[in-house]
């Protein structure tokens, strides 16, 4: 048993008569390296630990929940902890569906998510690989005025969680990631690109692809122009594409459609997407970055295919919101660290392949906009109407290749809408840094605001 | 509260350690935040929330680079092994100790009349309650609400190499009411926030009602929304929520850090003629009680009222301490961390642009055809070309000089640089909205205001021709 489950267990016995306890403990080292014109503008290292409990009474009505966190371990904060969730929950309104999570009998996968690499490799390593990020896109075009930001950073961590209902699950992760802004700049006009590449451990990172995508992508937007408004087809990118599919994840949390707040509430066994739609949420799968034995109640991960060639299949759910719909969980309660409690959502979105490569996409959509960066998602797009609406920079489609560069456009249409209007779904799936790993993906339909 | 968080003596130790190895500056911060938090949603008080995180982060400067750790551990121990772990870039350090002297300790009190911690959970419950029922009764096709109650009282003891010292007390309180309402074309949302660094006694119940009613007014207003055009037309904005324009169009791009690492359209542009000269920007510290006010920011610089634009022409930048030593001038009061594990950067506080001399109402009848924003959702910019968006959560048409239909949600989007030519009006009813800014993965609280006024045009990002 790890060390933190074995101090999660330990403070269970502190649970009092007619109380139900759930300790989170979550706790990680980080290394942050950004790089400015040779030299390491910031370095920063750092450990933290955090704890999160709650405590669950049952009435007459049902139950009543209260939480706290504290950021440290110290005797003192755990304490304090403790005295408040157990106020907290006397203020609470007593619900019937409201639970912790208990064993449901499905075995955890056991995936590899962790490289000591991370806290092994030298910081003088990690320092050079900022450093040379840097200098590759300054060198990389003669276009590159200015690289904003190159960076390199890592994180160990580990996490248990424990319950008086039977919970005890433990994990460990590691990440590595670089990531770099470019700025392009020809006869006054700038703009920006910024490219990545994501692992478990340094070694696991390509500094090649990270340059290389942000000159291509800052050096290519050099020259653009806002296009007449149109009415047409859009191409995500892998990453754009990433974004809309995490947006309509949302909408396929159990909580929010128990609460009436996503419109696939009740249109479960419908058609709600075109059938190149398969849309699986599997944090089981070791390739995703998102992968986990354990969902933040501490049940095992498990394979739910959501959308099945356009039919919706099922929601995802954490206890409470199953109990709410009748059915049971998921594996998919999610949180915000230690400091909210659970709630249901997607963990690790994919969807099924297509056989296209993104070249033959352009091919055989003809004309339309390739979408390569999104402004505005958190204003322009609303989960609960559909309503959708953003800012784009891409590239113009014309005769099957990419033509002239866009900016300060924007694409709108409904979500309901742009899932029925998917064309294509791309073969070339890219297993980004998040919970949703995505390929390029056409959409028609969609209304492209410009001059 | 008034506690000390770290002696005197020991933040002077800590800092001559960090200083040690032949850095130029160095800083330490120490911070002890409470929150508390609640949820209503169903009709039910979900749940009750309460935190509390306390910890220092060091940084150290030497010539262009700067180290930073931060610690849980606010011993004498723990703040030194974090202080040798900020202060491992100087590699080349001469060794030894160097003496800091700091000055006598500037504690500034919060202005809260009520302390979060003196109000009974049940009165807080009672609010959350009556907002619930005020916003269900604002009509049938209200299907859910949610409302959510938070506070925070956080103190800081910042000092630095230079002598620096001091405390401040910042007491934050935020209210926000959800509404959806159900109609026959499907769910449309309201949403309306109460946020300012004040206590309890912010939060009266004709506040809080008119919130309530406000997001579900929103929400039902919207069931008969048609989709928001396409294309450029001139926009009126409604005072308050409007200001994010300007945050988004221009106060990011005024921030130092984007402006000496030219990744700023408004590089070298101090002294030139940048908008239309009904604009003057200034963003302010010191607005009492405003969600962006600071007694001191999280440098110990007192926050300030620093004038951006002054009638369209460039004045000035925001500044921090790093970038300002840079350029051998006094920060602005701007250098802003979300904790102590962060590192500080230059930051907006209030950012508001002066009201003008026009009246509200003439300025619609004086649109023959435009969009009327009575409600800014939230925006983003990319400093380096200067193209924006900014959301609209509660539009209409102007046809006529007169508001009609009501529209969708909708992004608009320009270039700041173009946009802020555009203002050829602004009123006389100035008013301030909260709001949440993000920046390289930090997020702090942020004041934005404006009066009602009109741009020529900008591009509204609909569907419909």
């Amino acid at each position: 048993m790890s060390e933190l489950l074995a101090k999660a267990q330990s403070l269970l016995e502190r649970v009092g008569a007619g109380e139900e306890m759930e300790v989170f403990i979550s706790r990680g080292v980080e290394t942050e390296v950004q790089a400015y014109q040779g030299e390491v503008e910031n370095l920063s290292s750092s450990a933290s630990a955090e704890i999160g409990i709650r405590i669950l009474i049952d009435g007459p009505q049902g139950a009543r929940v209260g939480t706290a966190y504290a950021g440290s371990l110290d005797e003192d904060a755990v304490a304090e902890a403790l005295f408040n969730a157990r106020d907290n929950a006397h203020f609470a309104t007593e619900d019937e569906f409201v639970a912790f999570a208990r064993p449901d009998g499905v075995a955890p996968v056991s995936l590899s998510l962790c490289d000591p690499a991370v806290t092994t490799t030298s910081m003088d390593v990690k320092v050079a690989m900022a450093i040379e990020l840097e200098a590759m896109v300054r060198g990389g075009d003669q276009r590159i005025r200015q690289v904003d930001a190159a960076n390199y950073s890592d994180y160990l961590a580990d996490a248990a969680i424990a319950s008086t209902t039977g919970i005890c699950a433990a994990l460990e992760r590691s990440g590595a990631y670089v990531s770099v802004e470019a700025i392009a700049s020809d006869g006054g006009e700038d703009q920006t690109g910024w490219g990545l590449s994501v692992g478990r451990a340094p070694g696991d990172l390509s500094l090649e692809t990270a340059a290389g995508d942000a000159i291509r992508r800052a050096t290519r937007m050099l020259g653009a122009v806002k296009p007449p408004s149109s009415k047409g087809i859009a191409v995500f990118d892998a990453r754009t594409a990433a974004t809309l599919w995490s947006i309509l994840g949302s909408a396929l949390s159990g909580d929010a459609v128990v609460r009436g707040r996503s419109f696939f509430a009740g249109r479960l066994g419908e058609v709600v997407a075109s059938p190149l739609v398969t849309l699986i949420d599997d944090p089981t799968d070791a390739r995703h970055f998102a992968a986990s034995p354990f969902d933040s109640e501490g049940l095992a991960s498990r394979r739910n295919e959501l959308i099945t060639q356009g039919r919706l299949q099922q929601f995802v759910y954490d206890t409470v919101s199953a109990r709410r719909a009748g059915t049971v969980s998921t594996g998919n309660a999610v949180r915000g660290g230690v400091s909210g409690s659970p709630s249901a959502g997607c963990r690790a979105l994919q969807l099924v392949s297509g056989d296209f490569d993104q070249d033959e996409i352009f091919r055989r959509v003809g004309n339309g906009v390739f979408v390569e960066s999104l402004t505005g998602v958190h204003s322009g797009v609303n989960p609960i109407s559909g309503d959708f609406s953003v800012g784009i920079t891409g590239l113009m489609i014309r005769d099957g290749v990419l033509a002239e560069p866009i900016r300060e456009v924007t694409i709108a249409s409904t979500l309901q809408r742009m899932l029925l209007d998917v064309m294509f779904v791309g073969n070339d799936v890219q297993w980004l840094p998040g919970t949703t790993a995505a390929q390029t993906l056409a959409i028609d339909g969609v209304s492209l605001s410009g001059s | 509260m008034s506690d000390t968080l770290v002696e005197r003596d020991v933040v002077q130790r800590v800092l001559n350690e960090s200083m040690g190895r032949g850095a130029d500056f160095a800083e330490v911060f120490v911070e002890d935040r409470r929150t508390a938090s609640a949820s209503l949603d169903q009709r039910r008080i979900q749940e009750l929330s309460s935190g509390r995180s306390r910890g220092a982060g060091v940084r150290v400067v030497v010539g262009e680079t700067t180290g930073f750790a931060h610690t849980a551990d606010l011993t004498e121990v723990g703040l030194l092994t974090a202080a040798r772990a900020a202060a491992s870039v100087a590699r080349e350090g001469g060794g030894g100790v160097r003496e800091v002297s700091l000055e006598n300790l500037r504690d500034y009190p919060s202005r809260a009349e009520v302390s979060p911690a003196d109000v009974p959970k049940a009165k807080k419950i009672e609010l959350m309650m009556r907002a619930d029922e005020v916003a269900r009764a604002s009509g049938d096709a209200i299907s859910q609400v949610q409302v959510g109650l938070s506070d925070s009282t956080r103190r800081f003891v910042v000092a630095n190499s230079e002598g620096v010292f001091a405390a401040d007390d910042q007491v934050r309180t935020r209210f926000a009411v959800s509404c959806v309402a159900n109609g026959d074309g499907g769910m449309q949302t309201g949403y309306r926030p109460l946020a300012a660094t004040r206590g309890f006694e912010y939060l009266t119940p004709e506040s809080i009602e008119e919130a309530a009613r406000g997001a579900a007014r929103q929400a039902m207003t919207k069931l008969s929304a048609r989709p928001a055009p396409s294309g450029d037309l001139p926009v009126v904005l409604a005072g308050g929520s409007g200001g994010i324009l300007f945050h988004e169009a221009c106060g990011h791009g005024l921030e130092a850090d984007a402006i000496l690492k030219q990744a700023s359209v408004y590089a070298g542009k101090v002294g030139q003629q940048v908008a239309s000269p009904l604009v003057t920007l200034v963003d302010d510290g010191t607005m009492t009680g405003e969600w962006g006010y600071l007694a001191v920011d999280d440098e110990g610089r007192p926050g300030a009222r620093n004038v951006l634009i002054e009638n369209g022409i460039l004045t000035d930048y925001m500044w921090d301490y790093l970038r300002a030593r840079k350029e051998g001038r006094d920060s602005s009061g701007n250098g802003r961390r979300q904790s102590y594990a962060h590192l500080p950067m230059v930051r907006m506080t209030n950012t508001y642009l002066l009201a003008g001399e026009a009246d509200a109402d003439e300025i619609v009848a004086q649109t023959p055809r435009g969009v009327y924003v009575a409600q800014l959702g939230g925006g983003q910019v990319n400093t380096a070309t200067g193209d924006f968006v900014f959301g609209a959560t509660a539009a209409f048409m102007i046809e006529n000089g007169r508001i009609t239909t009501p529209l969708r949600d909708c992004n608009l989007i320009g270039n700041g640089p173009e946009i802020l030519t555009r203002v050829d009006a602004v009123a006389t009813d100035f008013s301030t909205t909260p709001g949440t800014c993000g920046k390289d993965g930090q997020q702090v609280p942020v004041g934005c205001g404006q009066a009602t006024m009109r741009l020529s045009g900008i591009t509204i990002g609909g569907t419909a021709a």
